[in-house]
């Protein structure tokens, strides 16, 4: 009877949960197997073919390599910066709370809002980031419309977007340190990088866990700023798997070829879940 | 809330939801919903509303419910999911290169199963054939044309008098261009360039204002039946080649010019002449701190621009009673006269010759003599590239552009890719 009423005190979130996370997740691996179907025609049973189209499209693969070197970016990055501004702030400094309100201000507007901001700082010629080169006599260069520079532009967007998010979490962690440890180094005449290193950054490895996962999840996920910056251009140099994933499923129409790509985006995130909670979990210190 | 209150309310409420339908049933009311593509409110929805409710007041069997569904992009989005559901709107406007889209996915109905009466034929008729020429497929028409621009030549006039150029007399020729571009790019002491002499946008769908230099290397890039593609044509090679050679030769910008900071670039005098819709007019003229002038686009072989924009389509799944109401409706938004107050509102092209026979119009057009600039083009206008498996076949043309245009492959390689990419698409529609 108590499980009854306990599972029936679960039903509302269950419901929710499959409706709109395991049954469209199931639907789409059944999707990738058919044909998509078009007008009169229905779908019909394909086998592997989606995914043989989807491993010969050069497309894929250039979204794939851009993902991956966006990830190998984003995520230190986002990290390190979040880390040394909060070890910042969380000194006694004045002004302490207008910075910690300007490293979060980032994360707080909208995503499309601030990739128009920083489309006008890209912009050649007379662009923020122009006048700073050019104030320094260099010479003037289209960020976002060559190919070697446009994924290093809008990966250093995300960057931007994201430390403050994750400064709040190692802000919020610091403070849960406890004082009497620093009190402890100080009396043992520990410097401050020992003191970080043997002390505080095996303290916040939970912290350092639950933000990386976070991170890894938005370097799949963060595909607002590509649409308004670059569209994935030029000549796909900036494409990300999942604005790849919306041209295919949303402008060409070829739903089951992008059901194909949502399940290997799938197993990936999968894998890399799989690998940080229960190889990477083992290796952190709780207290 | 107590719970009196609230127990009211959910009664009030029921009534209320229960009465709907009720109301509707008495006054025999066709409904018709109507996707229009804006991403933010304001004026332009202001007009929209406007001319829905002096519809409904001409028409009260009928009555029109505007949903406002984002860019063009969202609103085909919206528009097809909602067919795939089973209950997409009544009308919509979509861009009209979305034609063979929505017909491959069997989602609209032609115009024709509607005129009945010879007044219905003559207006079918009066559009510009320009504009129909992406509507009409098949030997039916799919799509009535609404909002619809062209590309021009917007120049700054203080620039070319600098320059020591007419400034009544914009260029004419692609010679006359790159000459003229030459004459008004400015550098600095250190050989930095300050002002480019022209700019032509290469970003999201750079295929549009290229298939402007392909019309006027006399070459048309798709035939009408939208299932052949004719990339690797050595005129479109040609054509392209101008383009890169304006960047190379110094006086237009090197790589991916972007569309939305264009006008821009235009207002901040970093560039003399540009590129881009009609549909910014009323931008440059409230925005452009200096005399400006509108001109034809250039003749390389000849004139010509391709058309854009978006028409009017009838979605399949909706009743026949729906459908008839649509056309009418259609049909009453186009009449010359609200035509004529549409292009005057917005800065799109008025879709028929008889829109800019009306008052309203001659009058604005003496007024401000760009607004006819876009008029006048039209008889050169081709329709805008379209073809069956549209946005896939395009993205294989603008990726080519994108490589040409930043280098990483000579253009008739480029276009040698493409062309390979869009034939591969399009076999399934021989």
């Amino acid at each position: 009877m108590r499980s009854v009423h306990a599972y029936l005190l679960l039903l509302p979130a269950f419901v929710l949960l499959v409706a709109f996370t395991h049954y469209p997740a199931v639907a789409t691996l059944i999707d990738s197997f058919h044909s998509t179907p078009k007008g009169a025609r229905p779908a019909v049973w394909v086998g592997l073919e989606n995914y043989q189209v989807m491993a010969g499209d050069p497309v894929f693969w250039k979204a794939a390599t851009n993902n991956l070197w966006f990830a190998l970016a984003t995520i230190p990055a986002s990290i390190g910066l979040a880390l040394v501004m909060a070890l910042w702030v969380n000194e006694r400094i004045t002004g302490r709370s207008f910075l910690r309100m300007a490293y979060f201000t980032p994360t707080v507007l909208p995503m499309i809002a601030v990739a128009n901001i920083w489309l006008f700082f890209y912009t050649p010629s007379y662009g923020l980031l122009e006048q700073i080169t050019g104030a320094f006599g260099l010479p003037s260069h289209n960020w976002l419309g060559d190919q070697r520079t446009a994924l290093g532009a809008v990966t250093l967007v995300a960057i931007w977007k994201e430390a403050g998010f994750f400064m709040i979490f190692y802000l919020a962690a610091l403070q849960s340190l406890n004082p009497s440890l620093r009190e402890a180094a100080a009396i043992e005449g520990a410097s401050r990088w020992y003191y970080f290193r043997r002390v505080q950054w095996p303290l916040l490895m939970p912290t350092t866990l639950f933000v990386m996962v976070n991170a890894v999840i938005n370097a799949v996920r963060m595909v607002d700023h590509i649409i308004v910056l670059t569209r994935g251009g030029p000549d796909n140099a900036s494409t990300l798997l999942l604005y790849h994933l919306y041209e295919v499923g949303f402008r060409f129409w070829d739903t089951a070829h992008a059901a194909a790509i949502t399940v290997v985006l799938l197993a990936v995130l999968a894998t890399v879940a799989f690998f940080q909670f229960f190889l990477l979990d083992r290796k952190v210190h709780y207290k | 809330m107590d719970r009196k209150r609230f127990n009211r309310l959910i009664a009030a409420t029921a009534l209320a939801a229960a009465g709907l339908p009720f109301g509707a049933a008495a006054q025999a009311q066709t409904e018709i919903s109507f996707f229009y593509p804006v991403a933010v409110g304001g004026a332009i929805t202001a007009t929209i509303d406007g001319l829905a409710a002096d519809f409904s007041k001409e028409n009260p069997s009928i009555k029109v419910t505007p949903i406002y569904a984002g860019s063009y992009q969202d609103t085909i989005v919206k528009a097809l999911t909602a067919h795939k559901a089973g209950s997409p709107p009544v009308t919509s406007v979509l861009l009209s290169t979305d034609m063979f889209t929505l017909i491959d996915e069997d989602a609209i109905v032609p115009f024709d199963n509607f005129a009945k009466s010879a007044d219905d034929k003559t207006w079918m008729g009066s559009f510009y054939k320009a504009f129909m020429l992406n509507s009409q497929t098949g030997g039916k028409t799919w799509g009535i044309p609404f909002q619809r621009s062209t590309i021009v030549l917007y120049y700054n006039k203080d620039l070319f008098k600098a320059a020591g150029l007419d400034p009544n007399k914009p260029p004419t020729t692609w010679a006359e261009m790159a000459d003229y571009a030459k004459k008004l790019t400015v550098k600095d002491g250190s050989g930095k360039v300050t002002q480019y002499g022209v700019q032509i946008p290469s970003s999201g769908f750079p295929y549009w204002l290229f298939q402007a230099l392909a019309i006027q290397n006399d070459v048309a890039m798709a035939n009408e039946a939208g299932n052949a593609v004719k990339f690797d044509d050595p005129k479109v090679i040609e054509a392209l080649q101008y383009w890169v050679d304006l960047a190379k030769s110094g006086v237009h910008p090197n790589g991916i010019v972007e569309w939305g900071t264009t006008p821009k670039d235009f207002f901040e005098k970093k560039v003399a002449m540009m590129w881009t819709t009609t549909g910014n007019l009323t931008n440059v003229r409230n925005n452009a701190k200096f005399d400006f002038g509108v001109a034809m686009l250039p003749a390389g072989k000849r004139k010509g621009s391709p058309t854009g924009g978006g028409n009017f389509y009838i979605f399949k799944k909706s009743t026949q009673a729906q459908q008839e109401a649509a056309f009418k409706f259609v049909k009453w938004i186009t009449h010359p006269e609200r035509a004529a107050r549409w292009s005057m509102e917005t800065g799109y092209v008025a879709t028929s010759e008889a829109a800019y026979l009306t008052d309203t119009l001659r009058k604005y057009g003496r007024d401000f003599p760009p607004a006819v600039v876009a008029r006048d083009q039209l008889p050169f206008a081709l329709s805008e590239f379209s073809t069956h498996d549209n946005q896939r076949v395009t993205k294989a043309l603008n990726d080519g552009l994108q490589a040409a245009l930043t280098g990483t492959k000579s253009p008739a390689l480029a276009m040698q890719d493409a062309q390979r990419e869009a034939d591969r698409l399009l076999r399934g529609f021989k």
